[in-house]
């Protein structure tokens, strides 16, 4: 057995939902749709996964990301065939957890050394074996005093405890996790990083691992695949996909905040016009650089300026006003279109979400006259995985202890 | 439904967990627990016993009419209970379907498995029932079995078909309600086939074309026995009439299969 072998193959994968527009579970609305011919179909088309190619090796730690809706879970549903695709096709090499979730058939009214037994049928494992494991699972779940209560009776983080446990039991050469990384207290999750490190290295073992934690994808993850609407982003490294990820976040953050209209900003006659946009990539780390473009228009022939400010949480933590630090031929006194540029280098920051704001000042007044980025039009975000360090720049002090 | 799958390891061992508990859990929090499932049909027979055998004479001049009558209430019972109980388990699986890849036919098969135990179990008290009554086994009594496995046939392919429609139409739930009350009248069970000859014979013919009664006349014969049962091969001439409620039972389970395999897929998603 080789590293190289396949272990999950999918192919051209598309996958359609109908959503009915009423819960169509009745003969009448059939019949009502049926009847009514084309304009009243009765559900409407979702594509959910389009044209979806992609392969993971034997052995591979592999990460599904993508935002909420983007089609991951379906994704994952087709992988471990609880869904069938539309087209396309799903290969798979090996024996495969068939379930996406912790603690699937649960049931409360049961007690959980039953609810134990229940779960391992459902994953194929007869009362024999299960005896087998049995102990290995209460004592990595850590409630052994437990076992003989209902499980409505336990915490929400006990039952998740068992669950995992029980998952990790089923000793499947594909393994199938579906966002269980957040779960239980330090202890617990110190255990279950030690079960993920361990797994990492068996040879045998492919994890396909479904997660919005960034922090997983880095540390696990040999590659990860993007998904993005229905359709592969990106499959690449995880320190690449999870920059990718960040900024599709936060551009889905930018479009929340100002709505989904476009971002410029309307020139009206004998008004002050002002808009700016971020031309480097919004996700960047510190030995990269930020640049923007500065557009404006002044109605009249006063001397103005344009100024500009990064801004953390709603802090001002530099002002950049031409003026003031005399950068020369900023000042212009004409009705024309102008264009400033703005660039900043990024090696004195920390990581953290910033936003850049533009003013436009009449150096007469002293007045801003317009502003741009104030609803979040250009937020940034710096990412360093090397320092975890909190405050929004680099550290320059020193401290030495004196008495 | 692959065959071959039907008794792999991992099929029985989920098939058996799952009976275990729909047991566990049927009766739990009642304090008489599992005897209510021997006592309902008990009432039930208790009813029926003083309103249509007391009061309405139904069983005059038939020997053994009182535990006839619990023989057919309690098989009548199994029939009800696991077509309604087999039609929704699917639909009321629905949320595990969505997480976990397993074969969906053992969850029909487990609620009516469920009910099968419990007929079993009722017919330990018919049993018990007939002896105290006098009843004199013969060696037919040896047949029983081959009439519950015929029965658990019919059932278990009616249940297959409603399940599966049931996903995309509920409404199969609330005709079959409705059938199934109309078909306990139409059904030779308060009332002895005898007096449906002496009103008309052709009626009791067509009462006979059920698969049901047919099911529920034999177990009769098989178990009490004698003169005091009508057969369809006391009332037809022509075998193609005797056959034909065999031939409704294996129709109804190749349709069910055909029809559950093709749609079992989709499950998932539309139930």
């Amino acid at each position: 057995m080789t590293s190289d072998e396949i272990a999950l193959s999918v192919k051209n994968v598309s996958k359609t939902f109908k959503l009915p527009h009423e819960r169509h579970s009745g003969l009448k609305q059939s019949l009502i749709s049926k009847l009514g011919g084309k304009h009243r179909k009765g559900y409407e088309e979702q594509h959910v996964l389009k044209d979806i190619s992609f392969e993971v090796k034997k052995g591979e730690f592999f990460g599904i990301v993508g935002r909420n809706g983007s089609g991951k879970s379906t994704l994952l549903k087709l992988i471990s065939n609880i869904y069938e695709p539309d087209s396309g096709k799903i290969k798979i090499n090996g024996s495969l957890t068939p379930f996406i979730e912790l603690g699937v058939g649960f049931n409360p009214e049961l007690t959980g050394r039953e609810n134990v037994y229940l779960n391992g049928a459902l994953m194929g494992f007869s009362r024999k074996e299960m005896d087998a494991k049995y102990d290995t699972i209460v004592n990595f779940a850590e409630i052994e005093e437990f076992m003989d209560q209902k499980l409505k009776n336990y915490s929400s983080g006990m039952q998740v405890r068992l669950a995992f446990s029980i998952a990790i039991q089923s000793h499947s050469d594909i393994l199938i996790l579906d966002e269980v990384l957040a779960v239980g207290d330090e202890a617990f999750q110190r255990k279950c990083n030690d079960f993920f490190d361990q797994i990492k290295q068996d040879e045998t073992k492919t994890i396909i691992l479904v997660t919005h934690g960034m922090g997983n994808v880095k540390r696990y993850c040999d590659r990860a695949l993007l998904l993005n609407d229905g359709s592969i982003d990106m499959i690449a490294g995880p320190d690449e996909v999870a920059d990718a990820y960040s900024k599709l976040n936060l551009t889905s953050r930018i479009k929340k905040r100002v709505g989904d209209k476009d971002l410029s900003v309307e020139k009206v006659e004998g008004e002050p016009w002002l808009e700016a946009e971020i031309t480097s990539d919004i996700v960047l780390r510190p030995a990269d650089t930020l640049r923007a473009e500065i557009k404006y228009r002044y109605p009249s022939n006063a001397e103005i300026i344009a100024k500009a400010y990064i801004d953390m949480r709603g802090q001002p933590i530099m002002a950049t006003n031409p003026r003031v630090l005399e950068m020369s031929g900023m000042v212009t006194s004409d009705t024309n279109e102008h264009i400033a540029t703005y660039e900043l280098d990024l090696d004195q920051f920390n990581r953290g979400d910033y936003r850049l704001i533009v003013h436009l000042e009449d150096i007469t007044t002293n007045e801003n006259v317009a502003t741009y980025g104030i609803k979040g039009e250009l937020i940034f975000k710096i990412v360093n995985p090397d320092i975890a360090a909190g405050g929004a720049l680099k550290n320059k002090a020193k401290m030495e202890l004196v008495r | 439904m692959n065959l071959s799958n039907i008794f792999s390891k991992r099929n029985k061992v989920l098939l058996r967990e799952l009976v275990v508990t729909d047991f566990k859990l049927r009766y739990q929090n009642s304090a008489l627990g599992y005897l209510w499932s021997l006592l309902k049909p008990l009432f039930l027979f208790a009813i029926m016993y003083v309103v249509f055998v007391h009061f309405l004479r139904f069983g005059d001049g038939i020997n053994h009419f009182a535990p006839m009558l619990l023989l057919g209430l309690v098989l009548w019972e199994f029939f009800t209970e696991a077509t309604k109980q087999g039609m929704k388990s699917i639909t009321s699986k629905a949320n595990l379907m969505r997480k976990i890849n397993f074969p969906k036919y053992i969850v029909v098969v487990s609620a009516t498995v469920s009910a099968f135990i419990n007929l079993l179990l009722n017919l330990v008290v018919v049993f018990i029932f007939m002896l105290i009554d006098g009843v004199d086994f013969g060696w037919t009594a040896l047949l029983l079995p081959v009439t519950l496995i015929v029965l658990y046939a019919f059932t278990l392919g009616l249940t297959f078909l409603f399940a599966a429609i049931s996903v995309k139409y509920r409404d199969i739930g609330y005709i079959w309600d409705v059938i199934i009350r109309a078909m306990f009248y139409g059904t030779p069970i308060l009332y002895p086939l005898q007096r449906v000859v002496e009103f008309s014979e052709t009626a009791a013919q067509v009462l006979l074309l059920n698969p049901v009664a047919v099911i529920i006349q034999h177990a009769r014969y098989q178990l009490v026995g004698g003169d005091d049962v009508i057969l369809p091969q006391h009332l037809f001439a022509n075998p193609i009439w005797i056959a034909l409620p065999y031939v409704v039972i294996v129709v109804v389970g190749l349709l069910a299969i055909w029809f559950f395999r093709a749609r079992q897929g989709k499950f998932a998603e539309e139930a």
